[in-house]
């Protein structure tokens, strides 16, 4: 993994990558949205509200998908000191606490309508909202201190102790009662959602793993050239 | 046009569906737009900034050592 660790490197390889990554999720989230729109019916119980589901469930798994994706980094980062993993820590959380916002939000927006209440303190509701502070929580730590190194271990830190709440998340519907549905994706047995929903929202989701690849090679690509920065600034200051 | 009203309309959900669904574009937008700014203002800095560097270091390499140096 260390031969990626060179910035010059990586900015190459991620240049390669980003226009496939960049047109991909466009094509994706057209594709997506049209079908989730125009070509999926209307639930039997839920009538239309359903179509909240397509940005709602990719959202959540995104929100989940880039926690761990953070904790692995910052796993990475503690032990065998990679630089690139802080980096991709601290480029992933403002992503992970959008989809974390989304996913709550259009929850209410979803619950709201269909069990008459925008939130209830259940169990999937509660740990959902804990991973959005989780993610504030390593934002601002990345933030807290003049030495970026002291930031980036604080946050890692924080990352891998909070990566408890995931299962907690994804089990919370099968251990506390709760007005959320259990999974009808993900599930051991197979999935139980019609097809004609599972392939508009599968679309949709790749949509969204696209729009965070391009994004947060972006954003990896924009911490390195701040790290040159800070380096020569810290240059000029030790010159005068 | 009865069709496109009744679409908008989303079965009398309009208030929850659209706001859903514009909020996550909104949101997903956003990052986009400020990932991209911030990383064309940081590479407009770092370009500046090496143009300096370039101009300035044969002028330092001839500028006499400073005092402290001199003395510590």
């Amino acid at each position: 993994m260390h031969r990626f660790a060179n910035p010059a490197r990586f900015t190459r390889i991620a240049d390669r990558v980003l226009p496939f990554a960049g047109f991909g999720a466009v094509a994706a989230l057209g594709i997506g949205f049209y079908l989730a729109l125009f070509v999926a019916p209307a639930d039997y119980q839920q009538g239309e509200t359903v179509r909240i589901m397509y940005v709602h469930v990719p959202s959540a798994w995104m929100a989940l998908f880039i926690y761990v994706a953070m904790a692995v980094a910052s796993a990475a980062a503690l032990i065998w000191r990679h630089p690139l993993a802080d980096v991709a820590a601290k480029a992933s959380s403002p992503i992970g606490a959008g989809f974390a916002f989304l996913t709550l939000v259009t929850g209410s927006l979803w619950g709201r309508p269909m069990w008459g209440t925008w939130w209830e303190w259940d169990g999937r509701l509660t740990s959902m909202l804990i991973l959005f502070f989780l993610y504030l929580g390593h934002m601002a730590l990345m933030h807290a201190f003049e030495d970026q190194q002291r930031g980036y271990r604080a946050a890692a830190v924080l990352a891998l102790v909070g990566v408890i709440n995931v299962p907690i998340i994804k089990f919370s519907v099968d251990w506390w009662a709760t007005l959320h549905q259990p999974a009808s994706v993900l599930r051991l047995d197979g999935p139980t959602i019609h097809s004609s929903m599972l392939w508009p929202l599968l679309i949709t989701a790749l949509g969204f793993k696209l729009y965070f690849v391009t994004l947060v090679l972006l954003r990896m690509k924009s911490e390195l050239i701040a790290a040159r920065l800070r380096a020569l600034d810290l240059a000029r200051l030790k010159a005068s | 046009m009865r069709e496109i009203a009744d679409f908008f309309q989303m079965g009398g959900y309009a208030a929850f569906v659209w706001p859903a669904l514009g909020l996550t574009l909104l949101v997903m937008l956003g990052l986009l737009v400020t990932t991209l700014r911030q990383l064309r203002a940081r590479q407009r800095r770092l370009a500046d900034l090496e143009a300096q560097g370039a101009s300035r270091r044969p002028r330092r390499e001839e500028a006499p050592p400073r005092q402290e140096e001199a003395t510590s």
